[in-house]
């Protein structure tokens, strides 16, 4: 039984996890923050009625959403050498999820009902104010939950900075087993600490999403 | 320019074996999660607690902590004790795509089950159909057209989760991305060449399970079948025909003589 699981290890290994549950907390926080400004201009832009920009625009969403975002990153990393990895990996996680984030903007400013839009018009708004005044307020209340899953979604996301070797929760953990020899205990906490940290979000998500819909 | 083109075509066929290897895990990770899908999906649906409660703890289970960790636990803490379970890196691969991916689906397979009108249950139910009839022939028809476009998006991520599998040992694309880099010094090529191709199967994919919602939609009676939207005349589909007077659906899913084969 000892060799199974050595509580030990356990209380040894947490605090190095803990210091890497903030990196990983800091970059899903600072992603999320570029995620959804971007993906809102992104989905804006998009609207355009010039071919010349939506098409190129909507190419390099498709492209960047169906590529894996693992090589994203280590791309970045080798292109950008000048910057600390850290910040690579926020800025390549929030580009990546602003391309999720965009559909999620479309579909909540598609889901706007067009007798707003008319009635903006009718009241002879600008349209800078149509959009901050009327369709943004009631189209980001549609997106809310959306935003929450993808938040959740990006948490998990997170390891995939271990490959350009900063050092968030699970590279804590593979320096840990790699330096004792025992990964299962590194290895399983860290499993358990994102489920601690992304269910009870995600319980939080559904409810919101409950009182919105 | 010329050189990095030699070098990659010099190298071609192993990028051919690392993209085969990208997509047998693809497809294996991809048949694993939608088998897990369906019986974690129907499980979290089932009256009986002893079906439900385990299964939406192993669906919050595998959704809560991370591919990353998932995959890497198969393959460095299995093959210690007390386990000593080594399972070949590629078998690694697939489990633990299929198992993330499939826990996901299984959401938007309850998901779409429950959103197939209340009628249709009741009125399986009084054409005394019994409860896997009812399902086979009634309910998954009308909830399949449904699940396929969420379907698609999750096989999209299978194939990006999928060059997790470079670091453990298996030579799919990413890991030949890397070689490609090694050969030809040039890391802006090597990587727009690998993501140009991650994009193209991506791609094909896409249009693939396109084809399939189209297929799955005409089965319902809705929309044109495959053959009609591939054809190049225009002509006057079945679904301009019956656009204006819509059929019940489970009327047209029980004939008596069935007509998969048409």
């Amino acid at each position: 039984m000892n060799d199974f699981w050595s509580w030990e290890h356990t209380v040894a290994v947490l605090p190095g996890l803990l210091d890497g549950l903030r990196i990983t907390i800091l970059a899903t926080v600072v992603g999320m923050v570029i995620a959804s400004t971007l993906g809102l201009i992104v989905a804006i832009v998009r609207r355009s009625r010039l071919r010349l920009v939506t098409f190129p625009v909507g190419f390099l969403v498709e492209f960047i959403r169906s590529t894996p975002l693992l090589v994203q990153l280590v791309f970045a990393n080798l292109l950008f050498t000048q910057f600390p990895s850290l910040a690579i990996g926020c800025v390549v996680l929030g580009i990546h999820y602003a391309t999720y984030m965009s559909e999620v903007y479309r579909a909540g400013i598609d889901a706007v009902p067009r007798g707003q839009w008319e009635a903006a018009i009718a009241l002879d708004l600008p349209k800078g104010r149509t959009w901050r005044a009327v369709v943004l307020p009631q189209a980001i209340r549609n997106t809310l939950p959306g935003l929450g899953n993808y938040a959740i979604s990006m948490f998990k996301e997170t390891p995939f900075l271990a490959f350009i070797y900063v050092v968030e929760m699970y590279a804590a953990a593979q320096a840990y087993g790699g330096s004792n020899f025992r990964y299962m205990e590194a290895i399983t906490m860290v499993g358990l600490l994102f489920l601690l940290v992304s269910y009870p979000t995600s319980l939080l998500v559904r409810r919101l999403e409950n009182r919105l819909a | 320019m010329l050189d990095n083109l030699q070098t990659f075509a010099g190298l071609l066929p192993q990028f051919g074996e690392g993209i085969l290897v990208t997509l047998a895990l693809t497809f294996g990770g991809g048949l694993l999660a939608l088998f897990v899908a369906f019986v974690l999906g129907l499980g979290s649906r089932a009256r009986t607690r002893w079906t439900r409660v385990p299964s939406r703890v192993v669906v919050e289970f595998f959704r809560g902590t991370s591919l990353v960790v998932q995959i890497f636990w198969l393959f460095y803490v299995l093959p210690l004790p007390p386990f000593y379970v080594e399972l070949d890196p590629m078998a690694c691969g697939i489990i633990a795509l299929g198992l993330n991916y499939g826990a996901y689906a299984s959401e938007v397979v309850r998901g779409s089950i429950n959103s197939v009108p209340k009628g249709q249950w009741e009125a399986a139910t009084a054409l005394d159909l019994g409860p896997v009839r009812r399902m086979r022939r009634v309910i998954l028809p009308q909830a399949w057209p449904l699940m396929i476009p969420m379907f698609t998006n999750l096989l999209i991520q299978l194939v990006k989760g999928s060059a997790l599998a470079a670091y453990i040992t298996l030579h799919d694309l990413n890991f030949m991305i890397v070689e490609l880099r090694r050969g030809t010094t040039e890391t802006v090529f090597s990587y727009t060449v690998g993501l140009l191709i991650y994009f193209a199967i991506a791609y094909v994919l896409t249009l693939l399970m396109n084809a399939l919602e189209a297929r799955a939609k005409n089965k319902v009676g809705q929309g044109p079948s495959l053959r009609e939207i591939l054809r190049v005349a225009p002509v006057q589909t079945k679904a301009d025909v019956g656009a204006s007077t819509p059929k019940p659906m489970v009327t047209s899913q029980l004939p008596p003589t069935t007509t998969d084969g048409a």
